[in-house]
């Protein structure tokens, strides 16, 4: 089966509808199960030379049961009439080897999404599926020989990697709920390396992604720019430890939004492991800030017509001018905490579904990035970030950082090796600029921010 | 579709042999692959393989004092890959009819543009050593059995202390079967077991403050993993509830350079890190490493030998067979300071011209294998644990982590910590809220000023990613002192 050039979404919901008939059959009291198809085009260039060309194609079908409020999950490869109908007994019998959760019931079918009125979200671009092994491979060695050519003191290359893929999910549940949607994605990515005088290496990047061909940046820009960021780490060192300002670029700003979504997801809250726990309704971060989580922007990354539980998806007001709004919930997570879903669940293929994040986006605001470090006399700008130092029990966060030194408003030298440390609660609360630089090309995205203080450890 | 071997029908007294496995109803022998072989040479390639997969899995989540939920998942599938000259092509399918895997073989053939083709080499079976017991999978155990050790270690973590208001506990369980076939003409055949038990706790303190903590293990073993008295579920239940615990009265961790004490295990973490990825092959072949070109110089402290050996029993990085063929060794990568060897998969031991070190590993058929380690540790030396502690004035005691990450290039590594200890006067005193480090690999292991005696390697809970791409590793360490390390607290010293 492939997907390439197909559209398969009918073909994996019949899958689907029929795997749920056989568990009810089964002696399953509901089920719901999740089937999906794709395909991959992979290719690595590296010094003007190919160096990987990956193709195929693949698919997995998931299946979650409820035996009497007990649940079992499984998933499998094996599409053989023989191999599905082994795999449905099999997971009929391991759901009785759970203990029953009397919140372990289908929605409501009033709450389910209409399949016959999803939302049109052109997520599928045909032009991105006729780019074939060939194509790919010229357009990362235009990447990266523009990036090569940008600058002498680019002298290495981790290679320029094209990346597309393709495919459809189906979704299918006894409650009454049916659906498919399907999919595109292309990237492209330059990686150069540079030599510094102290016999370090230095390494950037530049990238491009997009769901629609026509969207992504020209490589050569890519290239080039990939060059820029990559030189302009040339002499980076430590800085002095220190409490100064820090302004997040988009790139590392992104990380503490994605930090941020995982202490408002409703899983976190009713298991008590995030600070924000009791806090909806007041301020978790300064006015600047607003946030909102929209599965309904056409094109979008993390764009997406119903969610893992088979409700309508819808755009959430997150964060409003500091204040905290909503938790986002899945339908489990929101019947722990005795309210709606918000229509934020996602699930894996053989997994439970939890709350995850769509397109969540900080708000543009009104700065220009430039006047934003423009308005620091001393602290650190950062394009990258380091490590995994966050307990969101405590909001206590801690990571390695990268970029430049600012000294009077300008970008004075570049920085490696500090760490950046403050509590989340406060960093939020103490955001004091935020850019007008937004820009959707990841599903988690914001604009250039600083925070007025944290502290910068290095020397 | 076309099967060939419709007459086959599929074993029923195991039902966890791979189907590709011989009687099995898509059973694969030396010829067979020979064809498949044939097929992904025929543009002109000079190397193709065969990685055949079968893995099966299962995970048990218990929260709230309830088996919330059960899971069971299945993988099946061949990767193809083609190698000319250092390119590579790789397709991979999980429909193990002969023309998908036919399909496949061209595919990957593409990367090679015509030419000679090569026969294959009729494979015969590699023997293999046997690191970790063929001893029945945990997966075919009855679960009720593996419930209970779930039950046991909720109940520890909540019996430990009042103040633990919650606990989790996780059991994850997979046999793992692959068959590779190479073009030169080598067959193996693995089966690899592998089990983890997590626990998290959490406590409340006073004024409603919550710290989390967490503890656990596993390997290359069955349930008889949990035979060993330090790896009993009580003992990673309890375990979980002490860091929770503790961690409520944890103060806020120091900014700035100081001199930091690892404890023994999973400390190990900081080499992976700070040397281990630097020292695998392709950055080096390539010259993106801060190692590359320096092989025979000293690139750390003379107390510092590491080593790189998939071949340790039970282990959860350890191997009988990597995942191109080749056996797994012990690699000494730096002896007594001076860099001694990568580790290398098959294109980089060809660069080189040198054999393979048994490191070419993958997650799964459907990604290409590179050099990857196993198990990586720094080899004890001579001091007295306790004696390193109290030769420190003012320090850090690095004691549990989250993870860490590496920048290759530039040899820049951070690792997170979860379990601190301020060290005054020799001894240690405050507990530090979660705080990160950050150094450079090579200049951090020229400040290894002491190396205690007392080896340990971690109880296998981590996955090392890479490219994308997950495998399971074990690392170790003895207590190390390094003489500066900056740490990224918040508390900024005067």
């Amino acid at each position: 089966m492939s997907a390439a050039g197909r559209d398969t979404r009918a073909e994996l919901q019949a899958v689907a509808e029929k795997v749920v008939e056989s568990a009810r059959r089964a002696g399953a009291h509901a089920a719901e199960s999740l089937v999906r198809d794709g395909s991959e085009l992979h290719v690595k260039v590296r010094l003007g030379e190919p160096e990987l060309v990956q193709e195929a194609s693949s698919r997995a079908l998931g299946l979650r049961v409820f035996s009497e409020q007990r649940a079992a999950t499984s998933y499998t490869s094996d599409f053989t009439p023989d191999g599905i109908e082994r795999f449905v007994r099999d997971a009929v019998a391991a759901a009785l080897l759970s203990e029953p959760d009397p919140l372990h019931e289908l929605p409501a079918s009033e709450e389910l999404a209409r399949a016959d009125a999803l939302p049109e979200l052109e997520l599928w671009d045909e032009a991105a599926l006729a780019v074939d092994a060939g194509a790919a491979l010229a357009q990362a060695r235009r990447g990266e020989a523009a990036a090569r050519a940008a600058d002498p003191r680019v002298t290495g290359s981790e290679g320029a990697s094209y990346a597309r893929v393709a495919g459809a999910v189906a979704f299918a549940t006894s409650g009454g709920f049916a659906g498919a949607y399907r999919g595109t994605y292309s990237s492209l990515i330059v990686e150069p390396i540079c030599d510094d005088a102290d016999g370090k290496k230095r390494n950037g990047y530049w990238w491009t992604a997009a769901r629609h061909l026509d969207a992504l940046e020209d490589a050569e820009a890519v290239g080039l720019k990939a060059a820029q960021r990559t030189v302009a780490k040339l002499g980076a060192r430590k800085p002095e430890t220190c409490e100064a300002p820090v302004v997040f670029d988009p790139e590392a700003g992104r990380a503490l939004l994605d930090l941020l979504f995982s202490v408002i997801a409703g899983g976190a809250i009713w298991r008590q492991s995030s600070y924000l726990v009791g806090r909806e309704g007041s301020r978790i971060a300064s006015d600047l800030v607003t946030v909102v989580d929209d599965p309904l922007i056409p094109r979008a990354p993390g764009s997406r017509p119903f969610d893992g539980d088979g409700l309508p998806t819808r755009r959430n007001l997150v964060v409003e001018g500091g204040v905290l709004r909503t938790y986002l919930c899945d339908l489990y997570s929101a019947r722990k905490l005795g309210r709606r879903s918000t229509g934020s669940a996602s699930r894996a293929i053989g997994g439970n579904p939890h709350s995850a994040s769509s397109n969540f986006i900080l708000q543009a605001g009104a700065s220009k990035p430039n006047d934003i470090v423009r308005g620091v006399e001393r602290g650190f700008y950062v394009t990258d970030m380091m490590g995994f130092g966050f307990n969101p029990v405590t909001g206590d966060f801690s990571r390695g950082a990268g970029g430049f030194w600012i000294e009077r408003g300008e970008l004075a030298w570049p920085v490696s090796e500090a760490t950046l440390s403050a509590n989340f609660d406060r960093l939020w609360q103490s955001i004091d600029a935020v850019g007008d630089d937004l820009t959707l090309r990841t599903a988690t995205a914001g604009p250039t921010f600083r925070v007025a203080g944290m502290t910068v450890a290095g020397k | 579709m076309t099967r060939y071997n419709q007459h086959v029908t599929p074993s029923t007294q195991d039902p966890y042999v791979a189907p590709f496995a011989s009687g099995g109803a898509f059973a694969i022998d030396a010829g067979l692959a020979g064809q498949i072989l044939a097929a992904a040479l025929g543009r002109g390639g000079d190397y193709a393989e065969l990685y055949f997969e079968y893995r099966v899995s299962g995970d048990f989540v218990m929260e709230e004092q309830r088996i919330r939920t059960v899971g069971r998942g299945v993988l099946l599938g061949l990767g193809v890959r083609v190698l000319r000259g250092d390119a590579t092509g790789y397709a991979y399918t999980e429909d193990l009819a002969l023309d998908r895997m036919l399909e496949a073989a061209r595919t990957a053939a593409q990367i090679a543009a015509g030419g000679g083709a090569p026969e294959p080499v009729r494979a015969r079976p590699v023997e293999l050593p046997s690191f970790y017991a063929p001893a029945a999978s945990s997966l075919a155990v009855p679960g009720e059995t593996k419930l209970e050790l779930l039950r046991r270690a909720d109940r520890a973590a909540r019996a430990y202390d009042p103040r633990i208001i919650r606990a989790e506990v996780t059991l994850s369980e997979e046999i793992k079967e692959i068959l590779i076939v190479t073009s030169d003409g080598r067959l193996a055949r693995d089966r690899q077991p592998l089990i983890r038990l997590g626990v998290r706790a959490v406590a409340e303190g006073p004024g409603g403050r919550r710290q989390a903590g967490s503890s656990g293990g596993g390997g290359r073993l069955g349930l008889d993993y949990f035979d060993q008295p330090a790896a009993a579920p009580e003992a990673h239940g309890r375990e979980a509830a002490r860091i929770a615990i503790q961690m409520l009265d944890a103060v806020e961790a120091p900014a700035g350079e100081m001199e930091v004490v690892l404890a023994p295990g999973d400390s190990g973490i900081l080499l992976h890190e700070a040397v281990g990825h630097g020292l695998e092959a392709d950055f080096n072949r390539k010259k993106t490493s801060n190692y590359t070109d320096r092989m025979g110089r000293p690139v750390a402290s003379a107390l510092c030998t590491v080593v790189d050996d998939g071949t340790v029993g039970k282990s959860r990085g350890s191997i009988n067979v990597d995942d191109e063929g080749n056996l797994p060794r012990r690699n000494v990568l730096i002896e007594r300071g001076v860099l001694a060897a990568y580790m290398q998969d098959r294109i980089s031991a060809r660069h080189f011209r040198l054999d393979p070190s048994g490191n070419g590993r993958r997650q799964s058929f459907r990604h290409v294998p590179m050099p990857r380690m196993t198990n990586t540790y720094l080899e004890p030396g001579t001091d007295h644990p306790e004696d390193i502690v109290r030769s420190v004035k003012r320090g850090l005691y690095a004691k549990r982590f989250s993870g860490g990450q590496v920048n290759i290039s530039n040899g820049d590594f951070v690792f997170s910590l979860t379990e601190s200890y301020l060290i005054e006067d020799g001894k240690l005193t405050a507990p530090l809220k979660d705080v990160n480090l950050i150094g450079n690999g090579p200049d951090v292991l020229t400040k290894v000023t002491a190396v205690g005696s007392d080896f340990k390697l971690s109880d296998g809970m981590w996955t090392c990613g890479k490219d994308g791409q997950s495998v399971p590793v074990g690392v170790g360490t003895p207590t190390v002192k390094i003489a500066a390390i900056t740490v990224g607290g918040t508390k900024v010293q005067k």
